[in-house]
């Protein structure tokens, strides 16, 4: 029974443990948020690969230590799109030095008319980090069947507009999808929510 | 009888000429608050947001700008989370209820825009209004565009409000 740890187990065993309290990350599949949706236990947005606005390829691995938040949209959207990316931006600054792990991505669902040059001067309005990325139809098809987000065309006179899932996507520094943000919260609420993701991961 | 009946003439001469700016000011339709979201460049379509008021039940038929080739009146729903946008023929301006031009609901679609439209710029926008007569009346607002970043109604920076038109 009395089998001694040897010192240097020990040793071991203690720094081990206290990189885990470093990090502060916490494995707990199921997270209390107090306006937005769990989504810890969905497997969600995981292989998506789309290109940047300067053509690199982007990946969610390429985001490893940030806190991703994905929101899908297009640029000829006049009202949630730039609603939600104003509130990303507020919410970014309402927290703090914490707010600069956050990175907010802009998926088009719009990339025939969506140039990379117009979606890079476009997120860049609203915060000089956010970022853009784009793919080929079928790899937007793909990347938002992935996230279980909902888009289709619809024809308005000689043009059309898009009608779409406005959920904000956030994942934690690991890559595991966590909260969704509907657009009817306000930057506050989103602000307080995402410092929980931060608590985690 | 004469010093007491001139004023009175007066008066009811000046009662008389309120009346008729009253009912000037009446007959028109209210616009207040109204924006227009600045775009980036390249950036082919945007939105124009205010707030109407008419006072004899009328509807909102159309609107014109130069900045635009095509301008639509668009109703925003959301519904699980998913944004629609539907075009719509007109909009019922119930007599004295403000109707709300924000991005959560009814909004001006400004399409084809022939230039960027920068913050700050006026954006001249001419509405077109049917009262239950079917009388047209024909407003003409600059609405200030403003960034391209602005929240929308209820959210926006309340230091760029004109209070003073707020009802």
């Amino acid at each position: 029974m009395s089998t001694l740890y040897s010192r240097r187990t020990v040793l071991q065993g203690i720094s081990l443990l206290s990189l885990g309290l470093l990090a502060g990350c916490d494995d707990s599949s199921k997270l209390s948020f107090k306006y937005g949706k769990d989504l810890s236990d969905k497997i969600m947005g995981r292989s998506f690969k789309l290109k940047d606005t300067q053509g690199e390829t982007r990946m969610l691995g390429s985001y490893q230590g940030l806190m991703p938040m994905i929101f899908f949209g297009f640029t000829q959207c006049p009202a949630v799109c730039p609603t939600t990316l104003a509130r990303a931006a507020q919410a970014k600054k309402l927290m703090g030095r914490d707010g600069e792990r956050l990175q907010v991505i802009f998926i088009t669902l719009d990339p025939e008319r969506d140039t990379p040059e117009l979606l890079d001067q476009y997120v860049k309005a609203f915060d000089p980090s956010f970022e853009a990325l784009y793919g080929t139809l079928e790899e937007t098809a793909a990347t938002a069947k992935e996230f279980g987000v909902f888009f289709e065309k619809v024809p308005s006179g000689d043009t059309y507009t898009l009608s779409h899932t406005a959920t904000s996507f956030v994942f934690d520094s690991r890559g595991n999808l966590r909260l969704g943000l509907s657009a009817s919260l306000t930057a506050q609420e989103c602000a307080e929510d995402l410092l929980t993701v931060m608590e985690v991961c | 009888m004469i010093s007491f009946c001139a004023p009175r003439i007066k008066q009811l001469a000046l009662g008389l000429s309120l009346l008729g700016m009253a009912w000037q000011v009446s007959a028109q339709t209210e616009v207040n608050d109204a924006w227009v979201r600045a775009t980036v460049a390249g950036q082919p379509s945007s939105g124009a947001f205010m707030t109407l008021k008419a006072d004899t039940d009328s509807k909102l038929l159309s609107v014109q700008s130069p900045v635009a080739k095509l301008v639509q009146i668009h109703q925003s729903s959301m519904k699980d989370d998913v944004m629609s946008m539907q075009q719509v023929d007109s909009v019922a301006l119930p007599a004295g209820k403000a109707v709300s031009f924000d991005p959560h609901g009814y909004h001006i679609m400004l399409m084809n825009l022939t230039a960027q439209i920068k913050e700050g710029d006026s954006v001249p926008l001419t509405l077109t209004v049917e009262n239950a007569k079917g009388e047209k009346e024909t407003i003409k607002v600059d609405a200030p565009a403003r960034a391209l970043g602005t929240m929308g109604h209820g959210n926006m920076d309340h230091s760029k409000m004109d209070h003073s038109k707020m009802q």
